[in-house]
């Protein structure tokens, strides 16, 4: 049962590498809800710069650590379509990569021998038939 | 709908850091009895997930508006509440820390609205949807979409409370209008949110149904939910 877990994983991976490496060059430029709602108030120019009125946001300050992967892009690759491809691609391996590693870590291990009590007990919840 | 630096004050952004903290540690110890050596995995898989539909930027009605998953309630249905919870905060803490988007100094008040309230109003629905709608892909799909689009709404909400406290601009008691304007948007977000969810959540039901935490965890038949195996020991 481990092993078809880690396949479904490995397929489920693939499918965010595709989206995060290749659609995400499809998606949306505009603010998103948040961001428009708190420009309600002022005006922007075409780069979305904030040239006067008074909305939520005119106290927007920089973020404090920016780095190379900052907006979703990444620094030094002009071409956009890759630049946002790789940090997605990037990203989506961070993400896993720290995720799965931190859950590992905290995952329920009891004193010797627990497994048989471990699997009884998920046999039980299971609804019969989906069992492995 | 990640809040950039400057947009809160740092107080209230400070005890929203303190306030997420001491629940994310919350969720560890309640999320530890869920966590077994296949879930471990499946969550990871879900951080990631999440990471990449939240780069799908999608049109809404509103015109120049757009929108993406905030995956709380996919993440509740998928691993649980407690571990989903933890989910979407990892995502919140890579994107700020990495990516520069949400502020690191706002990433309590974020993670608060995105992975506490979001997962918490989602599970909520779920458990109670799941118990009184038919056990079919149509059922499970309903609870998906309603539980999906409820919780971006009052993730929404919880930043108006936010701005109540820390705004740093004055709206001249006119914040009535930010939480109108923010729940409308919300709404249409929202519907796009619930989408991608039941399809998700559809998608797994159908593959591997014993990967889907809520069809574990909610039995129509029991009421009471079966104590966790942590628990016993």
């Amino acid at each position: 049962m481990r092993t078809r877990t880690w396949g479904f994983v490995a397929v489920g991976l693939l499918v965010a590498l595709l989206l995060a490496g290749v659609v995400s060059n499809y998606a949306s430029s505009h603010p998103d809800g948040l961001d428009s709602a708190l420009l309600k108030g002022c005006t922007v120019d075409a780069e979305g710069e904030i040239t006067g009125g008074s909305c939520p946001a005119q106290r927007e300050k920089e973020h404090e650590v920016g780095g190379p992967l900052a907006d979703y892009g990444v620094a030094g690759i002009d071409n956009e379509f890759l630049s946002t491809a790789l940090s997605g691609v990037l990203g989506v391996l961070l993400t896993f990569v720290v995720g799965a590693g931190v859950f590992w870590l905290l995952r329920r291990r009891g004193p010797a021998g627990p497994d048989d009590a471990d699997e009884a007990a998920r046999a039980d919840r299971q609804p019969a038939g989906t069992a492995g | 709908m990640h809040i950039s630096n400057g947009i809160i004050n740092g107080p209230v952004a400070g005890v929203f850091a303190a306030l997420a903290l001491a629940a994310l540690t919350f969720c560890v110890l309640r999320g530890r009895r869920d966590l077994d050596d296949r879930l471990a995995p499946m969550a990871g898989l879900v951080a990631a997930f999440i990471f990449a539909v939240q780069m799908l930027n999608f049109p809404i009605l509103t015109a120049g508006v757009s929108g993406h998953l905030l995956g709380g309630a996919l993440a509740a249905l998928l691993v649980g509440p407690w571990v989903g919870a933890l989910c979407v905060a990892v995502v919140l803490v890579v994107q700020a820390l990495v990516f520069g988007d949400g502020g690191v100094a706002m990433l309590g008040l974020n993670i608060t609205n995105m992975a506490l309230l979001g997962t918490a109003a989602a599970y909520l629905l779920i458990a109670g949807l799941l118990r009184v709608l038919p056990r079919t892909p149509l059922g499970l799909s309903v609870t998906a979409f309603v539980s999906a689009l409820v919780s971006v709404v009052v993730a929404s909400q919880g930043f108006v409370f936010e701005y109540w406290l820390g705004g740093t601009t004055d709206l001249g008691g006119n914040l009535g209008g930010l939480a109108g304007t923010m729940a409308g948007v919300h709404l249409l977000i929202g519907v796009g949110e619930g989408l991608i969810t039941a399809t998700t959540v559809a998608t797994v039901a159908k593959v591997r149904p014993d990967l889907v935490y809520a069809l574990r965890a909610l039995k129509p038949a029991a009421p009471a939910p079966v104590p966790a195996v942590g628990g016993v020991r």
